[in-house]
This record gives structure tokens, sequence and C-alpha cells, in this order.
């Protein structure tokens, strides 16, 4: 039988190793999977390569990820927000490494790894500093920059819902990252807001097919991101 | 010459104004952050445009009701908005396929600075240490059919945003189609900037002194209006 269910965020998590290449979905807390965030720090791993958007707010979530020094490396597009106060200060510190990707080449390079394309060109970026050391080729008379696909070695995804096969719906514009994250790891770690019967999932409305899922676990009523870092709370919980 | 430097010509409104009578029925439309968004409150009656936010939702609306905000509704700045009847909801391959292939019509953006040839600098003040942030500038500069820049005429300082080579790092070179500052309208041609339109009061010798790139008036724009 196949069920992709775990019965806790510890099992969901258990397994990373150091070094690991970690993508995390989430548009600053929209999709962010703050529960399995938490339960990697309360893991271990360290010495992660994470690929996300953002790099989190406060002190919860990725941004503690990162403040109790996880993490060597973070790829993403923006990695300042209103509230993001933890990666700025070790960035300028030169205690976290950047890689800046233009949310389409990030986007598109999670989605070529997922779909086993080693590389692409995209014109996104070419005539700007971020062209540096990228090799370029001219189609039709216009100038594209060769972008590599991403893999990773986990994903940490949030969804709306969830069989035990792994098909997966999401909520608005919480979907983002998600779906290609999914396709782009080893292994894909879900939190689901909630499990449904097979079946009960629309086979035209399946976003996220199973085969690209590995775990899940049941999170009914995930932390709201937002509050805790208006409240200034502190993971682990202070 | 005296201008009183960002007070003079036309509005914030009115710049959006601008903007919104030069976005033709039925177009698919990618706002930026900040003055761009004002664009959406002045859509002429009878037209419908649908706006696109990076973050996946085709069919955004205004900001909801105070009590009805849902932190998994947001636009590309993150703020709370709405999504309309018929609106539509996709990953972000999707959202920078409709970018990136071409099929949004117009992105409407702001700017540090714009160079005669419409190379735009909006996403790096330059300044050593700051924490580089790009987010999706990059893409919308290189994927969508008109670029349209909004944006003060000059500086807080007194200083030119249109000029004829742009000190900052850029973003997209020679990407933008159509400048709509507080003074002028401007158009990028291969000759160079033209004016369209200018404020109200405003005298051509006077536009020119506060823009670093040599202007030219559109034939039709001569006379005074």
């Amino acid at each position: 039988m196949i069920n992709k269910l775990v019965p806790s965020l510890a099992e969901a998590v258990n397994g990373v190793k150091d070094g690991s290449v970690i993508m995390i979905s989430g548009f600053g807390e929209a999709g962010s999977p703050i529960e399995l965030i938490h339960a990697l720090i309360d893991q271990g791993a360290k010495d992660l390569t994470i690929v996300s958007n953002n790099t989190g707010s406060g002190h919860v979530g990725i941004a503690s990820l990162i403040e109790h020094r996880r993490v060597r490396k973070m790829i993403c597009s923006f990695p300042r927000t209103t509230n993001s106060v933890v990666f700025p200060e070790l960035y300028s510190q030169g205690e976290i490494e950047l890689e800046l990707v233009p949310q389409g080449t990030l986007a598109e390079r999670i989605r070529a790894g997922g779909a086993g394309i080693p590389a692409f060109y995209t014109p996104t970026s070419v005539g700007t500093p971020l062209e540096e050391g990228k090799e370029t080729r001219v189609f039709d008379g216009q100038t594209y920059l060769m972008e590599h696909g991403i893999k990773a070695d986990f994903s940490l995804v949030k969804c709306e819902a969830a069989d035990r096969y792994g098909n997966l719906v999401y909520n608005k514009t919480a979907r983002n990252f998600g779906p290609i994250m999914c396709t782009a790891a080893e292994t894909t770690i879900v939190q689901a807001r909630g499990m449904v019967e097979l079946g009960e999932l629309d086979p035209e409305a399946v976003v996220t097919p199973g085969i690209f899922v590995q775990r899940i676990v049941e999170i009914n009523h995930p932390l709201d991101e937002s509050k805790l870092v208006s409240e200034n709370w502190r993971y682990p919980w202070n | 010459m005296e201008l009183d430097k960002n007070k003079a010509g036309w509005s914030k409104e009115q710049m959006a104004q601008n903007v919104a009578l030069d976005i033709p029925d039925g177009s698919y439309v990618n706002l930026g952050i900040g003055m761009p968004e004002l664009v959406a409150g002045f859509v002429p009656e009878g037209r419908e445009v649908i706006y696109h936010t990076e973050n996946g939702l085709l069919g955004m609306g205004p900001e909801p009701e105070e009590g009805k905000e849902d932190p998994e509704l947001i636009n590309a700045g993150k703020k709370y908005v709405t999504a309309i009847q018929g609106a539509c909801y996709f990953h972000h391959a999707d959202s920078f396929t409709m970018i990136r292939g071409r099929h949004i019509d117009v992105c409407v953006l702001g700017a540090y600075e714009v160079s005669e040839r419409g190379d735009l600098a909006n996403w790096s003040t330059g300044k050593p240490g700051a924490v580089p942030a790009v987010g999706g500038a990059m893409d919308l500069v290189a994927g969508v059919r008109n670029i349209f820049v909004i944006t003060k005429h000059i500086t807080k300082q007194g200083k030119p945003k249109i000029v004829q080579n742009c000190q900052l790092p850029l973003t997209g070179k020679g990407v933008v189609k159509r400048i709509y500052t507080n003074l002028a309208i401007l158009e990028v041609t291969q000759e160079g900037l033209v004016v369209n339109k200018m404020a109200p009061g405003l005298g051509f010798d006077e536009l020119q002194e506060h823009t670093d790139a040599p202007l030219t008036m559109a034939s039709s724009s001569k006379k005074s209006r």
C-alpha cells in the first residue's frame, strides 16, 4: 500500500544531511512551510544551501534557520524585506553567501532541474551586472544567457490539501514556488493543511501529481508568520 | 530658471492617469510596486484591463476591506489584495512564462534612472555593502512588450533622472518604450527621446534644462496646448 503520510514533523525531516541543498516554498509568508522549517532546526542539519525566494522575516522560519547558522549559502531573488533582519546582518559581516538570481530565472532554473534539463538560455539580465561570468549565445539576433537548472536533495513545501498518494492542491498565491520545487528534489516533503481521501481531489484540478511527493505531514493549523514576527517571537520558543 | 523641483507639473495621480489612458482595452498588465500601483485607479470607463502579479495571480483586484485580509492572497509587493471574478492562480514558472514568453502587454515600473536609449536602472542604488535584491524586475523588462516608466523627472536632490547614460547598475538595456514624469511624456526612439506631451505651463527649454539627455519635440506637440 502507498501511504506517504508520516506521523510527525520529526519523521518528515528525518535524514537531512549536513551540506544538503534544500528548496523551501513560499513568497514571503505565503506558502512558507514554517512548521517543517522549525522541525529542520530541531533536526540539526547544517552547512545547508537554501533555495527560496526570500530570506525570512523576524526570528522565525527561514530567518531562524539562518540565525542558528545552519545555512552556508542562500540562492534567492529578494533577500531583504521589511522585516528581514537576520540575513542582512550576517551578509554584511561576510558570514553567509548569496547567489542573487532574478525571480523568473530562479523559477525556470527550478523547473528545468525538475524536468531533467541541465541548462537553458534566457534574455533576462543580459547587459546587467548579473550576466557576469555567464555564457552568452545569439539566437535570431538577440543575445541570451545560459542558466543552469537547479536540483535539490530535499524540498520543503506547504500545500492546502493532499491525499495519501501525494496529489496536492494549493491555496491562492501561496502556490508560488511549491509545484516546481516538488519536481526538483530527490525527496519532497510536504506539509498539508488537510489530508483527504483518494478520489476527493478532482483529477482535473490536481496541481502537483503525487509522483513528485515522497513524504507528507498534516498540519491543520499552521502558524501565522506575520503575527509571530509582529509579536517578536523567536524559534525555538523563548 | 526656478522650478519647484518635484511639486511642478502633474501630480502623482495625473501621472498615473496619463499612463492609464495609454493602456488599450483588453490589455494584460503588470504594475510595479509604489507609484505604478496608482495606475489601476484611472482605467477609463469602458476599458477592461487584467492585472498580473508575478507571484501567481491573473485578475488581481483592489485591496481587501478591513478584516478581510488573507495572508495567502498577496501581490508581488507582499501587500494584501483581492482576486476578481474570473481570476486564476498559477505557479511561478507559469507566471514567468507569461512574462518572458511575451504574453503580458504592458508593464509599468518605477525608475532610479532611464537613459535616452531606454536603458533602465531601478533595482540597485549601487551602494557598497547594501544587500542586493532584484526580484522580478529583470525578467519583466526582458519579456514584456511595452515597458512604461513612471517617475519624478528629477531626484529629491534635484538631479535629472532622465540621462544620457545610466550611472547605476542596469535592470535592462534598451528596454523602456515610454517615460511618464511629472513634467512630460517622453517616447524612446531610435533618434533619442521625443517629447509627446508637456505638463501645462512648462516650456521646452525649461524641460530640457532638467533633463540630462537631449530632447526633441514630436511634430504634433509643437503647438502649445
